[in-house]
């Protein structure tokens, strides 16, 4: 999947992952893509819940071993 | 010229249009609604100071309004330097007492020290602390003054209890310049009445 930013949030501990997240969002413009790398295995739910609440879309989320993909789409 | 109002029928129709009306601008109005928290914070110790930056923080990311009210032991978190907050295993049996360094196996150990051999030993919190600091960097789990800077950076709003501040001798110059206020539970009890989630810890 196409990306515009990268976020590596491996080995961050909430609510790290989705601070660093908010933060590289604000500096995207709207329609652009973040693709976060995050070892958490909270992040799953927490990340689809920060999509729904923020009104930013999750793609895709993806699982690689121990490692998790996002690609979230700036509102 | 009066018409003859039914009202039974015109009841019926104001409650039949209100059912068909109603959910959908219950939602409108709660969709438009931005979300607030309000928190009281009361513990001092190193452990204790996470739950409040954690949620108020993430809180924050979410797009929540958040003010946090420090009272009793809680104003510790708002001084200039809190590089000295402490854990104590003492009287804590909740605490699970582990390395954070060495094998595996050695680092699974639960070390149940008797609280009187804790009271006893001189040092025996700042060991403590020293390994909960490193336990903490080898989980990936935010510094709490790296935390509470996000916090203040998403604009929580930080209430210092002016009464526990008289209380303990504490001058607002011991305090980060980012309080934003000092007040009583009379400025914070309209605060969490119109807060959505008002939480104690």
């Amino acid at each position: 999947m196409n990306f515009d930013k990268e976020l590596d949030a491996k080995g961050l501990n909430c609510p790290l992952p989705i601070l660093r997240a908010k933060k590289a969002l604000a500096d995207m413009t709207s329609g652009q893509v973040l693709r976060i790398m995050a070892t958490d295995p909270g992040s799953v739910k927490d990340f689809a819940a920060f999509a729904k609440q923020t009104g930013n879309e999750l793609l895709a989320t993806a699982e690689k071993g121990k490692e998790y993909e996002f690609f979230i789409k700036r509102k | 010229m009066n018409m003859p109002v039914d009202n039974a029928a015109l009841d019926a129709l104001i409650r039949q249009r209100l059912d068909e009306i109603l959910p959908q601008k219950l939602e409108e109005i709660r969709a438009a609604k931005t979300p607030s928290m309000t928190i009281i914070a009361t513990k001092g110790t190193l452990d204790w100071a996470y739950p409040p930056f954690i949620l108020a923080s993430t809180a924050a990311a979410l797009g929540w309004n958040v003010s946090i009210f420090f009272t009793f032991y809680g104003l510790n978190l708002l001084k200039k330097d809190i590089s000295d907050l402490k854990v104590s295993p003492l009287g804590n049996p909740g605490m699970p007492m582990k390395m954070p360094f060495g094998p595996d196996w050695f680092k699974g150990i639960n070390w149940n020290i008797p609280n009187i051999v804790q009271a006893g030993i001189p040092g025996f919190e700042s060991v403590a602390t020293m390994l909960m600091k490193q336990t903490i960097k080898n989980n990936g789990v935010a510094e709490i003054g790296e935390l509470r800077g996000l916090c203040v950076e998403a604009g929580v709003e930080m209430i210092g209890c002016q009464m526990t501040v008289d209380l303990f001798g504490f001058t607002r110059d011991d305090f980060m310049p980012e309080v934003k206020e000092y007040c009583g539970a009379a400025t914070f009890l309209p605060m969490a009445q119109q807060a959505d989630v008002s939480l104690y810890m």
